[in-house]
């Protein structure tokens, strides 16, 4: 479908200046030379992805600079009691922590996948899915905490009935992106294991063969996922 | 020979052949279809049908307004859900699935020489997620306490509130939800439609080659990608709203001397969302129309498309601008002065690049060996309802003017005629210019033409006059307009008379209906390309085309899509696919 190879389509003279720049994006047949068309398409969707959680951070943002009811303060509630002092954030370190951690095993099975080396990219794959099935559990800790204490939705004890709306919808969004992409993780790591790439059996549903460029696009939505969290976190808990 | 462009040559192929998937069985041939062209079919069945409500709808509104207190069962509850479904069907599941779903998986493959969307699976799933869309949608109808009656825009607070018909019942829910699956399908869909285009293309086609109506429904889809994350955002928030009893949009506000839960939300926030959304909405509807309408004049014309390139970057322009423009439609809201400036401003801005795209279809015309075809006829009616439309666009985009016209009549005509008939005429035309393809006959030519001059000439007839009525200040989405002071009595007389011409209009397109399912076995055979044009889906061996488009081997791309009339040449149109060696092009450098 998509076999890529490096071709130079440009004829010697090209045009200068504006004329230049649209020939080479107008250019023959692809307009992103050596992308392949999985890879193009996950770009544009997490673009598209993007407005999304650009939305629901700005609607985030206008509730807690419109509110005339004072707004919770984030050390405060995300605070844990260990060995008997309140430690601010404690969790969402960790659960940052690991996060951002489990960017770096993704990138590792990306470049072991194109390696073929099936072993290490399905390994690095599970435990990739493992640290964000990790996240999203500590995510479902946090949660109950929340919620044992009061915070509701439609409001909670301490201040702006938003503060409880915005961090579960929030928070809810972007742990069905990590559940997602777990599943998916899980699904590609499969693949990986049992050859499907190298034998080049065709999928259940599009009866296409992948290729480990699979692994590659897969990586892109896990570290867009990652990305989008140093975003809620740094605007939802630092702020 | 004069002119004669030297043979191009031609890049070897950069992407391998394409995977397709072949259909074993009738179930996956006809139904479950990963084929673009049988998707494009079940998109625009399905909004036809869903128009067709819609149609009806609005003949539902016209015998309220135009013969007030006749009609016992349209109480002012039902006139507010047909406003509302028939404004949510009409931009949304008829106009954007049609455009997009409809002529943009018929057409972009096969347009730019691919042998289908670059992931069809994806594609055929978009397809299934708009059907449940559609059907959670009529669901609403069934539902207890029907529709919702909150306007298409949806503003809360009255959206979600007792008084507003579904606002505590099933409606807003089952709105809502549709609007949210409707999303999630386009996003499969437009996916696919930006990557074929960026990415999919046969060898010769770059992006400067593509026929206009490609350029139109390309753009309109990146729009739509950046432009439903906002519509998606509100949607939730609002469903949270109602099922939760969040505040993201309710403030404080007291119903009927009870205080309601919520507390601190802002509705003008849902007023920004929705308009970020709704304003592209607009273009998402006419730059697709820009674009096929620049293909119908130029081949109907016999003449290249004028300044094809100004063309392109006016599409693109047009869409970029069309993201800053948004608060215009919250001038009443109310708004920092300097905010009203600045989208009056853009606004107004927008007319440049409009005025170029109108000017160039004019100068396409001129000269040209005109075909009064029926595609031709539909496609010089919206040239004039555009401009009409368009200049109306003018006046509303002030804000000195805006604030007395707003939810007037005017309002409703000024839209009506340059996002709702202008689009479909050009709908219609495109219908008319490719149903040959898709059948292989052409449409009746008789009831053709009754069909477009009743629907012209009966459109201005409706719309027309509601511009003097929103200038006398009759107001929109009122149910009952009979004891106020400014409905005189030829106020009256012309909302008759609206009315009347509305049900010849429907009964007109009900005509249309027929002629699509009757000219299927009985009408005139066609051949291959008709129109002869010289785009590539009128080159295919087949017609219809065949699964995979263009036989064994892909065609190749010498040439721009509009060498019609080219002096020297044999004929007086030369297919993208012929070498130059053989004939001149007058493709710009």
């Amino acid at each position: 479908m998509t076999e890529t190879t490096v071709t130079h389509t440009g004829q010697p003279d090209r045009p200068k200046g504006w004329r230049g720049i649209t020939a080479d994006w107008a250019s023959d047949q692809r307009a992103f030379k050596n992308v392949s068309w999985g890879k193009a398409m996950m770009w544009i969707f997490l673009l598209s992805d993007t407005f999304i959680f650009g939305c629901f951070l700005l609607s985030y943002m206008t509730a807690r600079m419109s509110t005339r009811v004072p707004w919770p303060n984030p050390s405060e509630v995300f605070a844990l009691r260990i060995g008997g002092s309140d430690i601010p954030l404690i969790l969402i370190a960790i659960m940052t922590f690991v996060l951002i951690s489990s960017s770096g095993t993704m990138a590792m099975a990306v470049n072991f996948g194109y390696r073929h080396d099936r072993r290490k990219t399905a390994i690095l794959m599970l435990l990739t899915a493992a640290l964000g099935a990790t996240f999203v559990g500590m995510q479902a800790f946090e949660w109950t905490k929340l919620i044992t204490e009061g915070v509701r939705p439609w409001g909670n004890p301490w201040g702006a009935a938003q503060f409880g709306s915005c961090f579960f919808m929030i928070t809810g969004f972007h742990g069905t992106h990590v559940t997602i992409g777990v599943i998916f993780l899980v699904i590609v790591a499969r693949k990986v294991w049992r050859g499907d790439f190298d034998t080049g059996r065709p999928g259940f549903f599009t009866s296409r063969k992948g290729r480990y460029e699979n692994v590659e696009i897969m990586g892109l939505y896990w570290h867009f996922v990652d990305l989008v969290w140093v975003f809620i976190f740094a605007f939802f808990y630092l702020w | 020979m004069v002119d004669v462009t030297p043979a191009d040559a031609v890049p070897p192929a950069e992407v391998g052949e394409m995977e397709l998937y072949h259909p074993h069985s009738w179930w996956t041939k006809y139904v479950f279809s990963q084929d673009a062209k049988v998707i494009a079919i079940q998109y625009s069945a399905t909004a036809t049908s869903i128009g067709l409500v819609a149609l009806v709808l609005s003949w539902l509104m016209r015998l309220q307004l135009g013969f007030p207190g006749t009609f016992d069962f349209i109480t002012p509850e039902a006139y507010y859900q047909f406003i509302t479904m028939h404004g949510m069907i009409m931009v949304i599941y008829l106009l954007t699935a049609l455009f997009l779903g409809g002529f943009g998986n018929y057409l972009i493959p096969l347009m730019v020489g691919a042998r289908d969307m670059v992931f069809p699976y994806v594609n055929m799933l978009s397809y299934w997620i708009y059907l449940l869309a559609v059907l959670v949608l009529v669901s609403s109808f069934f539902a207890p306490g029907g529709p919702t009656g909150a306007g298409w825009t949806l503003y809360p607070p009255q959206a979600i509130m007792s008084g507003t018909p579904g606002g505590q019942d099933w409606g807003i829910i089952l709105m809502l939800s549709s609007l949210i699956l409707f999303i999630i399908g386009f996003t499969m869909g437009g996916l696919n439609y930006v990557v074929t285009v960026l990415q999919g293309r046969t060898r010769g086609m770059t992006l400067m080659r593509l026929p206009l109506t490609v350029w139109g429904i390309f753009t309109a889809t990146v729009m739509a990608l950046l432009a439903f994350p906002a519509l998606f955002v509100a949607c939730v928030m609002m469903l949270l709203d109602r099922a939760l009893g969040t505040s993201f949009f309710m403030p404080a506000i007291v119903e009927m001397g009870e205080q309601l839960q919520h507390n601190g939300g802002s509705p003008i926030l849902f007023q920004h969302l929705f308009w970020f959304f709704g304003h592209p909405e607009v273009y998402i509807v006419a730059l697709p129309a820009f674009g096929i309408v620049s293909d119908l004049i130029s081949t109907h014309a016999r003449k290249n498309i004028f300044g094809y390139r100004m063309m392109v970057w006016a599409i693109i322009a047009i869409g970029a601008l069309s993201f800053v423009v948004w608060a215009h439609h919250m001038y009443v809201s109310g708004m920092n002065p300097y905010f009203g400036f600045f989208f009056a401003t853009t606004t107004l801005i927008i007319a440049v690049p409009t005025a170029i795209k109108v000017y160039n279809w004019v100068l396409t015309l001129w000269r040209g060996d005109i075909h009064l075809t029926i595609p031709m006829l539909f496609a010089l009616a919206f040239i004039v309802t555009f401009v009409n439309g368009g200049l109306t666009g003018l006046f509303l985009g002030n804000v000195v003017v805006d604030v007395p016209l707003s939810d007037t009549m005017f309002v409703v005509a000024h839209f009506h005629m340059v996002m709702g008939v202008a689009p479909i005429l050009v709908i219609f035309g495109a219908i008319y210019h490719w149903y040959p393809k898709v059948t292989g006959r052409l449409l009746d030519e008789t009831l053709g033409r009754f069909h477009f001059w009743v629907t012209f000439i009966g459109a201005y007839l409706i719309f027309f006059p509601m511009h003097y009525l929103g200038l006398m200040g009759v107001p929109r989405r009122y149910a009952e307009l009979t004891d106020m002071t400014i409905m005189t009595e030829s106020a009256h007389h012309l909302n008759s008379f609206i009315s009347i011409m509305a049900f010849i209009v429907g009964f007109a397109q009900i005509v249309f209906v027929f002629n699509l399912i009757w000219s299927i076995r009985h009408g005139r055979e066609a051949g291959g390309n008709p129109w002869r044009a010289t785009t590539l889906e009128w080159q295919t061996p087949q017609t219809p085309p065949a699964h995979g488009n263009f036989g064994k081997e892909l065609p190749i791309v010498y040439r721009w899509a509009y060498d019609y009339s080219v002096p020297g040449a044999k004929e007086d149109f030369i297919p993208q696919n012929v070498p130059g060696a053989f004939a001149p092009s007058r493709e710009p450098a």
